[in-house]
């Protein structure tokens, strides 16, 4: 495989020879692995290597994007020749302004060499040592185990010269019984940072031996572990938090900055830079990342911003461009939620009936000016009564506004987590939420799972 | 190919691997969407790269280039070689793996009009001139088109001396007109969410979708929506149409018979299945009148090939007979465990993804009603239309979908319009609550183009013909 170094002197010569009136080139390289277990086995252990450029040409106003892993130089001429023929023969976007102008990027370290250090043998190592934790609580455990190291670099005619390497390990288990499941995970980009004893002890804290009840569906009072709190950041950020949603007139934010939407608890914003997150310096155009505050103390302040849609308003980007072509909008990627002055144990002992949430599951729109989301719980449910967490139930649907159930905080914990979404699809480029746990009342829970 | 191919396999006898495949893909794919009378985005995309699996001491072993020579694949061999032979270290039995007769057979989807020849700005005509019908009514904010385009080459072969060559050339198409007044937001999409209908087909296809003629009355249907009453709260009978079906039958049937899941291979993900090794045969997961297959074979079908990812022949096999699970959908792997052949449905998402057990077509066979027919015959109810939400829980038990649009049904016929439709329901007890199925002249092939599973993520294209069915007692209007 041709080292980065030489992939980007070849792509630095095309984009000086490129005979559109502007061209940027990103190039996205990926070494991942994947370990994923039954309680009977490895049954899924997988690797991966893969270069992929990603060609935007500009001739006037007409836009063209040409994706290509084969990445000879002849190989890129023919792409980059494709994408112009193809640019020419369409029609002009108005809305195009320009690709972005070089900016300073901070300095900033994504990388730890310890992820080399990541064998399968080291990887199977620790599996056998979760899975030994696991069974002296008989209970037996799944999971996934995954890390890759991920460049990026983005190249432009205007002088964007881009190069950041990325390292990035993630694992989660659910253990489980005859009766219930607990889920935990962790995320970071030093894989020294875990610590498998804590991460094992905490997904089979959730497992009872006592058979989950039935609870009936209605409001209740709830506490939302960081990793069900963060579907709620993502959701917001994808719905509502980027400029297209609100050029579009489809964002809750929409005639709403400056109001007062959320409870005076909750501040929301999203920050490349932000040691506690994963960092990201620059977005998909070479663009230095901006911090952007979303809500701040329950008032609703700002979007984030790509060239195009920064374009439209004669603003500058934030630094929040997706791969091109994007049709979805600057959605943020490094959200963060301001913690609390609560102790987790603190905010359990404060309840007095309600619901103890680990996780959500499939969590999807119903609607999206009120930011209306369905979804299930998952891996760790629990009744909570007089300040205590009592008997596992079954798992709830809940349907609710997220912007209803921040306005209702009562509580935020003090600690936050790294959480992720899960599986990656597609190129690899992993990308957290930092969330605090959330005390929240007359949650609305629209049904049971249960046959 | 057949050159490197059979040079690795032997490589991999060579390390006593018990079995091993190699897959070589090239992709190509082009997108094209409109907004508001602009370009939005024009993509061509091209890939390519090769997948080894070696089966070696009872686990397998999967590692992906995108670096097609010798040298590489060596190199890759002997890493899932390697990875094979560490993830012994954690079993407690051997993977049992069916054998296979040697197929060496090609297969191409037979598409009249290929659309990679068809020109971008072509294309781009059909969607701005369908697009702008959307915009001629102002409360239509946002007015979206898009054609899709996908041509998948792949090279199949194993230790057992298998060599199987496919093309597979997928296309779709749709429009889609958002309505909004204040903080009223309604969409309307022809001729299905999801950016459109797809097919294992040629332009043709596009072509015969006539997406501008539909154009008007969407753009009137999302604007109607805005002032229309809200879905009523209650139990009641349910008609849906066939797109929204189609998303029925993928959630509640199509995940939970993967019998990957039903053995906790997808825990750690999306979760596993009410379903369990003894259902099979004999659990009335529907009433007698649905009938339900998963068939690769049939032309123009989303998840229609001609051989899965382990070389297996796709096949037409019955899923639900009379309402009662027959079978469930298997790979080499798992169907000894029903003492059954391997019924085809092993794909991977491209060349660096290993195959999963994905659904193909499965389809809810037509009954006897008409559409016309089956409204006629219900007293009180909601006909409801293409999908806006969904979402179901990691054991495929609690569903709740919301549709772009519904209608309300009055002593057997249609009435008012209702906005933000919301149902939900618990799987066998809505299948069994199916009290009439249309017949075939209302049946229609959907693709789903965007079906997620696995670690790390796979997309496959899979598909349900439907047409639309009856359920009684069921719950809407959830939104509080």
């Amino acid at each position: 495989m041709a080292s980065s170094q030489k992939i980007l002197t070849n792509l630095k010569k095309l984009v000086e020879q490129s005979p559109a009136d502007q061209t940027e080139a990103l190039l996205m390289t990926e070494d991942s692995s994947l370990t994923r277990f039954t309680p009977a086995s490895v049954h899924q252990h997988v690797a991966e290597r893969n270069q992929t450029v990603i060609l935007r040409v500009v001739l006037g106003k007409k836009v063209a994007v040409v994706t290509t892993n084969l990445l000879s130089p002849s190989s890129l001429r023919t792409a980059l020749d494709k994408a112009v023929s193809l640019a020419r023969s369409l029609p002009p976007n108005p809305d195009f302004r320009s690709l972005p102008q070089a900016r300073p990027i901070p300095e900033v370290n994504t990388f730890f060499e310890s992820i080399r250090r990541l064998t399968p043998g080291k990887k199977i190592k620790a599996i056998q040592e979760i899975m030994g934790l696991v069974k002296e609580k008989r209970a037996s455990v799944s999971g996934a185990f995954s890390h890759g190291t991920v460049e990026v670099a983005v190249l432009n005619s205007l002088g964007v010269e881009a190069f950041q390497q990325y390292s990035d390990f993630s694992l989660h288990l659910i253990a489980q019984n005859d009766h219930s499941s607990g889920y935990a995970s962790f995320v970071s980009r030093d894989p020294d940072r875990l610590e498998i004893e804590s991460l094992a002890r905490s997904a089979v804290s959730k497992i009872s031996m006592e058979r989950p009840v039935e609870i009936s569906p209605g409001e209740y009072e709830v506490i939302l572990e960081p990793d069900a709190a963060h579907e709620f950041l993502s959701f917001m950020g994808f719905l509502g938090f980027h400029a297209l949603a609100v050029q579009e007139g489809r964002s809750f934010l929409g005639n709403h900055f400056g109001e007062k939407l959320l409870d005076e608890r909750v501040t929301i914003y999203d920050d490349g830079l932000d040691p506690h997150g994963l960092q990201v310096p620059f977005d998909f155009e070479g663009v230095p990342k901006q911090k952007v505050l979303f809500f701040d103390k329950g008032v609703a302040r700002n979007v984030t911003y790509d060239s195009l849609t920064a374009g439209r308003e004669k603003k500058e980007s934030t630094g929040h461009a997706l791969t091109p072509p994007n049709t979805e909008g600057p959605i943020p990627v490094n959200l963060f939620m301001e913690g609390g002055h609560s102790s987790l144990e603190g905010m359990i002992r404060s309840i007095r009936r309600g619901i103890y949430v680990t996780r959500f599951h499939y969590t999807n729109v119903v609607e999206p000016m009120k930011a209306v989301i369905t979804g299930m719980t998952r891996d760790g449910t629990f009744w909570i009564e007089d300040g205590e967490v009592r008997n596992p139930v079954k798992n709830l649907r809940f349907t609710e506004s997220i912007l209803k159930a921040l306005s209702r905080v009562k509580a935020i914990s003090r600690e936050r987590k790294i959480c992720t979404s899960g599986a990656v699809y597609g190129r690899r480029f992993v990308t957290g939420t930092v969330a605090p746990a959330l005390q929240i009342d007359g949650f609305y829970f629209s049904g049971v799972s249960s046959l | 190919m057949k050159g490197l191919t059979h040079h690795l396999l032997d490589l991999a006898k060579v390390r006593k691997a018990t079995y091993a495949d190699i897959r070589i893909v090239h992709r190509q794919m082009e997108e094209i969407s409109v907004k508001n009378g602009k370009v939005d985005a024009v993509n061509q995309n091209e890939d390519q790269g090769f997948g080894v699996r070696v089966l070696f001491q009872g686990v397998w072993g999967f590692a992906a280039s995108s670096i097609i020579n010798k040298a590489e694949m060596e190199k890759t061999l002997a890493r899932a070689w390697r990875i094979a032979q560490v993830s012994s270290r954690v079993k407690e039995k051997d993977v049992l793996f069916s054998r296979q007769a040697a197929i060496m057979e090609n297969y191409r989807t037979p598409a009249s009009i290929d659309p990679f020849s068809i020109s971008p700005d072509r294309i781009i005509d059909l969607l701005l001139e369908s697009e702008k019908i959307l915009r001629r009514n102002p409360k239509v904010k946002v007015s979206e088109a898009f054609m899709g385009a996908y041509k998948t080459e792949k090279t199949f072969a194993s230790t057992e001396g298998s060599f199987i060559e496919q093309e597979i050339v997928e296309c779709g198409a749709g429009i889609s007109a958002t309505a909004i007044e204040g903080s009223e937001v309604q969409v309307r999409s022809y001729p299905n969410s999801f950016r459109g209908n797809f097919a294992t087909r040629g332009y043709e296809w596009i072509e015969g979708l006539k997406i501008k003629d539909h154009a008007e009355r969407i753009a009137e249907e999302a604007v109607q929506l805005l002032s229309a009453k809200p879905c009523p709260s209650g139990t009641t009978t349910l008609i849906l149409e066939g797109s929204q079906l189609a998303l029925q039958v993928h959630e509640s049937i199509g995940h939970p018979i993967e019998l990957d899941r039903i053995l906790g291979t997808e825990a750690s993900y999306a979760g596993t299945s009410f379903l369990s090794l003894d259902k099979v045969g004999k659990f009335p997961y529907a009433s007698e009148v649905v009938n339900v297959t998963a068939d690769a074979t049939i032309p123009g079908g989303l998840g229609t090939f001609g051989f899965d990812d382990e070389g297996i022949r796709a096949q037409r096999v019955p899923i639900l007979s009379h309402g009662v699970l027959s079978n469930v959908l298997t790979s080499r792997e798992t169907a000894p465990l029903l003492k059954k052949e391997s019924n085809g449905t092993m794909r991977a998402d491209g060349w660096n993804r290993i195959p999963l057990i994905r659904m193909t077509n499965i389809n809810l066979e037509p009954g006897e009603w008409t559409l016309e027919g089956m409204i006629a015959d219900t007293d009180e109810g909601l006909f409801l239309s293409t999908n806006r939400s969904w979402s179901i829980d990691d054991k495929r038990i609690n569903f709740q979908f919301g549709t772009e649009i519904g209608w309300e049904i009055k002593k057997g016929k249609l009435g008012d319009m209702v906005k933000n439709p919301t149902y939900t329901g618990i799987t066998p007890q809505f299948w069994n609550s199916c009290d009439a199925v249309a017949n075939r002249d209302y049946w229609l092939l959907w693709g789903t183009p965007n079906c997620g599973k696995g670690e790390p993520g796979q997309v496959a294209h899979v598909g349900h013909g439907t047409a639309p069915a009856r359920f009684r007692n069921v719950r809407v209007g959830l939104m509080k």
